[in-house]
């Protein structure tokens, strides 16, 4: 552990002793930095702006009432992306309780070799080019358009940048699935925005297809 | 001593652990022989490195406005911890 990282548990764990005295702005002192974390979760599974907040509200007020079970053996944040994942399919399951099983949790095949479907020349992407709106709502729509088990891991590694290990300990998967899932997702949506983002936008001009067989 | 040679399908197999870092010297080694003659690998490599820069931009998922505080109006109407609520 860091320096860093130790530091930020201690001042954790004194602000979890505030909250249990009694101090309930403690508590938001102790959410604030995770928010943008919860509700990036949370809007990962349920999909739209509104449910997402409800869920990330849900599971915020879910962990003040469950904060005497915090044991520490985890990182409060991780605990914490818990249960909002698990408030989060809640809303989900709720949501598609008139359905046999929801389109979107279709499991996308994880066996199998993973070819790419073209080989669109992608360079590395100017930064200014993020803050462009349409590839923003691109790159969300593609990762929307992953199943939820791609998804899911997706979100915690390269979007929180949570460990293999931490990854593991939410979704209750194996470290093994945790890096198949990873790579396929990646791979995917690959798939999905080189064709966009290989210039054409950029330069109008059409995306070029290649196939060396 | 040569490196042995790696095919096409078995570096995109491994493309994801190479942005981590996670594959041992040797298959690092001829994974970078393989994109250093391989353009096709080096789309998808550059690309899959791109697809993560991306989605792990900060700016990727914006709260909506007024998130935080209607957030912190509901913590402040709490009751305290293990005291039922209503």
């Amino acid at each position: 552990m860091s320096a860093i990282q130790s530091q930020s548990r201690t001042n954790e764990a004194y602000l979890i002793k505030r909250v249990s005295d009694g101090e309930r702005e403690a508590f938001y002192e102790l959410v604030r930095p995770y928010e943008r974390m919860v509700y990036a979760t949370a809007i990962s599974i349920v999909k739209n702006p509104a449910d997402a907040e409800e869920v990330a509200q849900e599971a915020v007020l879910k962990a003040f009432s469950k904060l005497a079970s915090f044991r520490g053996e985890s990182k409060f944040s991780t605990w914490l992306i818990q249960i909002t994942y698990n408030e989060a399919r809640m809303k989900l399951r709720k949501a598609h309780s008139n359905l046999y099983e929801s389109i979107d949790d279709t499991p996308q095949n994880e066996d199998g070799e993973f070819w790419p479907k073209d080989y669109a020349d992608w360079r590395p992407i100017p930064s200014e080019l993020l803050e462009e709106n349409e590839i923003r709502q691109a790159v969300q729509d593609a990762i929307s358009s992953l199943s939820t088990n791609y998804r899911e891991v997706l979100i915690l590694r390269d979007v929180h940048r949570l460990s293999i290990k931490e990854t593991t300990m939410i979704l209750g998967i194996s470290e093994g699935s945790v890096k198949t899932r990873l790579h396929r997702a990646r791979l995917l949506l690959r798939d999905n925005l080189a064709p966009g983002i290989d210039g054409s936008w950029i330069k109008g001009q059409a995306y070029r297809k290649v196939r060396p067989w | 001593m040569a490196t042995i040679e790696i095919s096409c399908v078995e570096v995109w197999r491994e493309i994801s652990n190479y942005l981590e870092g996670e594959i041992p010297a040797d298959l690092r080694e001829r994974m970078e022989k393989h994109f250093s003659a391989c353009a096709h690998c080096t789309a998808v490599l550059d690309g899959t490195r791109n697809v993560v820069a991306l989605v792990g931009d900060g700016t990727m998922f914006q709260m909506p406005e007024g998130f935080s505080k209607r957030l912190y109006e509901k913590i402040r109407n709490l009751t305290s911890p293990n005291v039922p609520r209503d």
